[in-house]
């Protein structure tokens, strides 16, 4: 079966948790992420998103793309590649950043760890290994692509630091938010532990070696079980990241490099991540284009959360401002189990982002039995994160 | 960085430099050239390359100057002579029946039969019609594809609408069958004379990577006669008279030029040009920095690719820059006799159409032309003070010859000396006895000597997809860059290269906010 030449038999790659994700894939719900094969659910969604809120939660991230950045000019490299300033991250720290091309669109969105003085990874949604070279002429530095190198389990939720430390994690009690730190975690073996996630919650983020991924589920689990520890497939991390408000590459909004028709790339304004750009630190991607439509008025969208009437999701809404003019639509949506919220993301034209008011409606297409409904339901710009417990940040987390 | 004492820096004092110096003085700008050699010119110098024996360095022949810089510098005036106003042009014949092209371009030929020469006027006169049409697109910058530009554009975007309606229906069909078409394909259909085929199909194909049966050469021998009509001139004293002569004009215009000064920083404050870094160290303030260094080289290395956003760094590294010439300088005891030709006369060795393609194909696989085809001049013939009395020089560039040769260039250099001598021995019995010492320029000295990336005759080749607005790339095409107060203004951008100056001036006008 390694014979490349037999792609056709085996179109997705196998996680190096495979073996035991298909064990507890009982109702084989799959999908393919990154050409990699993951579970959409273990059976049971409610149960799992209850996990990730009010126990712990277990999710296969190593199909994430992920980039070793190497070398003296890392740090300045990453200055000019990204939208904010990496070389101010400091060792052991995780940073969310984003990067553009010379329109200043939006090519995706990603974490970035500073593993050392000269070396980073960056994780992310989509493959960029020619732009992140070619962005590194006249930098010294080099960059590989280590995404199959490098296996992930998220592990979020309340009690989620209990189940940790006792799988033998040491110092963990004083590891802040956006930091990372090397332990070993008894037959594990060594890994490296990063309080981050995609949850908007208390949780970690565990890498170690495909290797070991086996060793690492199983310590973990077996660690886990009396905190109610519960594998998640990407089915109830999704309502969870709709409740922190978290957005996602080629989801909420299309990456520049994808984008077929020219007015759907976006700028970092446009998709709420503005607050990244750094027009201070010198040359960067972006840079020009950007300030130019600021300066401009050549901004046309917003990213908002929307609260929504009723208990409908409003999945591919279409946004009507006093029920006439479509100015926008809904990019994810979910009728919230924690906040009891019918919760959405959407974008919208400038200026309804700020001045829509009480006039803004989700027309709704609710399929009953055979027959679609349609509902123009009441939708309010509401401030994300939906969802934002004190225990995200608590330092030491509590021990639930 | 202290206040700026100039309006503009200009880095390089060749032909387009100093051009486009010329202009901003005249304006009344302040403005000091830069150039790393020791004399201006660039590709226009005259200089020793044996004891006693001189040569035009690189460039050997005029056909492209700008008339609205000559109107305007009159570098008449600082010594500018004209030692051939109109040059012939014999392709020689190894059989000694040779060809010659008087006037512009061949108005009368030497050596055709009387069908032929109707046929070639036909074609002549059709040529030089629809090389009227892109003439006006010389001078302007260049529009971009659905925006008109300045006031001045509309003009010539208009005149050379005017002159594409004036046609008449068939020739503006005939015009458009052109554009894309090979220069081959021309010279088969409507001549039979192999030397004349041969000679079209060596001046369309001069200083590009294409052969005659590449894609739209025919277009880059209407660029070829765009410059003057298919007049060739040769100044007085040489090219580096020429180069000297619009020095001259331009410090009377009241520009300061300085020679030995190598630029190897421009400088930024991270939003605008500030000025330059010399390679001594000293930094000098301008308001603007105008580059005549290549396009790559002036992002990627003076202004540094951190400065510069990815996107364009791709176009940069993809913009095509390969040389296929060489150049050949050759110090001989007595006159060379090519079967009879006038030395006075622009010399071509390419027999044929299909010989040009023959040598051609070599270079696609990273070797030279062990038949190259060539174009000498001799400037003994019209001028003292190049050699010793009785003793000649002749200047010859040759093609084909890759910029990366296959096993390098220090194994490969004898060969292609041998090559080019052999071809001229063919037509000049004899004159391998007259030859007392030889310089031979492979594209990768010329790269090393002159700065020109690749080898590349035009920094960038010429070809339709690297014109107009996609030259030298998509986003800097007009002069202007994405760092503001950084303007190009080289061959590498709108027209391309040769001794011409246009590209010069027209940047000098967009500066200028008169374009
Ligand atoms: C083999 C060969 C034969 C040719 N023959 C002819 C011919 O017969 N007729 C013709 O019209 N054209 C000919 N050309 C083409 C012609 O030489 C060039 O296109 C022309 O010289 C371009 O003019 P320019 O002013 O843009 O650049 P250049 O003439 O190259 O001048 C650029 C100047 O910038 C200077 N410079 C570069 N970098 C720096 C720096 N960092 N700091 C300071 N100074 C710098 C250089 O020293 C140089 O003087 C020939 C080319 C080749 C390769």
């Amino acid at each position: 079966m390694n014979d490349l030449r037999h792609h056709f038999r085996t179109p997705l790659m196998r996680s190096p948790f495979h073996p035991r994700v298909e064990a507890a894939n009982v109702l084989n719900a799959w999908a393919p992420w990154a050409g990699v094969t993951t579970a959409l659910n273990f059976g049971d969604v409610a149960m799992e998103h209850s996990s990730i809120r009010n126990s712990a939660s277990l999710y296969d991230i190593s199909p994430m793309i992920k980039y070793a950045i190497e070398g003296p000019g890392a740090a300045a490299y990453l200055d000019r590649l990204t939208l904010r300033r990496a070389s101010a991250l400091p060792v052991g720290a995780v940073q969310y950043t984003s990067w553009c091309n010379d329109a200043g669109h939006v090519l995706d969105d990603g974490t970035l760890f500073r593993l050392g003085e000269d070396r980073f990874r960056l994780c992310c949604q989509e493959r960029h290994l020619p732009w992140l070279q070619d962005s590194a002429i006249g930098f010294d530095v080099s960059i590989r692509d280590e995404t199959e190198a490098i296996a992930g389990l998220s592990l979020q939720g309340p009690t989620s630091f209990s189940v940790l430390s006792a799988a033998g994690g040491a110092d963990l009690a004083s590891l802040k938010p956006f930091r990372l730190a090397e332990m070993h975690l008894g037959p594990a073996g060594p890994v490296m532990v990063s309080r981050t996630g995609f949850t908007g919650d208390l949780g970690y983020e565990i890498w170690t070696t495909p290797d070991r991924a086996l060793d690492l589920w199983d310590h973990l689990m077996a660690a886990g079980t009396p905190h109610r520890l519960r594998p998640v497939g990407t089915e109830a991390l999704n309502i969870a990241r709709i409740e922190a408000g978290f957005i996602i590459a080629n989801m909420d909004f299309i990456c520049a490099e994808q984008v077929l028709r020219p007015d759907r790339a976006r700028q970092p304004d446009e998709i709420g991540l503005g607050w990244m750009v750094d027009l201070d630190k010198g040359a960067f991607n972006g840079r020009n284009a950007i300030r130019a439509a600021r300066e401009g008025g050549m901004l046309h969208w917003a990213l908002v959360g929307l609260d929504i009437e009723g208990n409908v999701p409003a999945e591919g809404a279409e946004l009507y401002l006093d029920g006439k003019k479509a100015v926008g639509q809904v990019t994810a949506a979910v009728w919230s189990p924690t906040t009891k919220r019918n919760l959405a993301l959407a974008q919208i034209r400038r200026p309804w982002h700020r001045d829509a008011g009480d006039r803004l409606r989700a027309e709704i297409y609710a399929l009953r039995e055979l027959q679609y409904h349609k509902l123009m339901l009441r939708a309010r710009i509401a401030r994300r994160p939906f969802f934002n417990p004190p225990r995200r940040r608590a330092t030491p987390p509590g021990m639930f | 960085m202290p206040t700026p004492s100039f309006d503009a820096i200009i880095i390089g004092g060749g032909v387009n430099g100093l051009a486009c110096a010329g202009r901003l003085a005249q304006a009344g700008q302040k403005v000091l050239v830069l150039d790393a050699a020791d004399t201006p010119g660039g590709g226009a110098l005259t200089a020793e390359f044996a004891p006693g024996y001189r040569v035009d360095g690189l460039a050997h022949l005029v056909t492209h100057l700008d008339a609205r810089m000559l109107a305007a510098l009159k570098p008449e005036g600082h010594g500018l002579e004209w030692a051939v106003g109109s040059m012939a042009t014999t392709a020689l014949s190894s059989d000694g029946g040779h060809l010659t092209l008087n006037g512009a371009y061949g108005e009368n030929v030497q050596g055709l039969d009387e069908d032929e020469a109707q046929r070639w006027a036909a074609l002549r006169g059709r040529l030089l019609r629809h090389t009227e049409i892109l003439r006006p697109l010389r001078e302007i910058t260049p529009p971009l594809p659905g925006k008109g530009g300045g006031k001045g554009n509309l003009l010539a975007l208009g005149r050379a609408g005017l002159n594409l309606r004036r046609l008449g229906r068939e020739d503006m069909q005939e015009f458009l069958r052109m554009i894309l078409i090979n220069v081959h394909d021309v010279v088969q259909e409507d001549l039979t004379d192999d030397r004349l085929r041969g000679l079209l199909a060596f001046d369309a194909t001069l200083g590009t990577f294409l052969g005659p049966r590449s894609p739209n050469s025919l277009f880059l021998l209407w660029h070829r006669l765009s410059g003057d009509a298919g007049r060739i001139r040769w100044p007085r004293g040489g090219m580096g008279a020429l180069a000297s002569a619009l020095a001259e004009a331009v410090r009377a215009a009241g520009a300061e030029l300085r020679c030995a000064a190598r630029v190897d920083r421009v400088l930024s404050d991270g939003d605008r040009a500030t000025g330059v870094r010399l390679e001594s160290g000293e930094e000098i303030a301008a308001r603007c920095v105008i580059s005549t260094a290549n396009p790559r080289t002036t992002f990627l290395d003076l202004l540094g690719a951190r400065q510069v956003e990815t996107g364009l760094v791709r176009r940069l590294n993809n913009i095509r820059m390969r040389g296929t010439a060489a150049k050949l300088h050759l110090a001989l005891k007595g006159a060379p006799d090519f079967r009879g030709a006038d030395l006075r006369h622009r010399l071509v060795i390419a027999p044929s159409s299909d010989t040009v393609e023959n040598a051609f194909n070599h270079i696609k696989y990273g070797e030279f032309s062990p038949a190259p085809v060539m174009e000498i001049t001799c400037p003994t013939a019209h001028d003292s003070g190049f050699a010793p009395d009785g003793h000649h020089v002749l200047s010859i560039v040759a093609q084909y010859a890759p910029y990366s040769l296959r096993g390098g260039w220090e194994a490969g250099r004898d060969a292609l000396q041998a090559a080019i001598l052999k071809q001229l021995e063919a037509h000049a019995p004899g004159i391998g006895e007259l030859v007392t010492a030889v310089e031979l320029l492979t594209p990768a000295d010329i790269a090393a000597r002159h700065g020109l990336v690749g080898g590349s005759w035009h920094q960038g080749d010429l070809a339709v997809e690297q014109m107009l607005f996609m030259r030298p790339a998509v986003g800097i095409a007009r002069y202007a860059t994405p760092m503001p107060g950084l303007w190009l203004a080289g061959a590498g951008s709108h027209p391309g290269g040769g001794i011409s100056g246009t590209a010069g001036w027209n940047a000098a006008n967009e500066i200028l906010g008169a374009a």
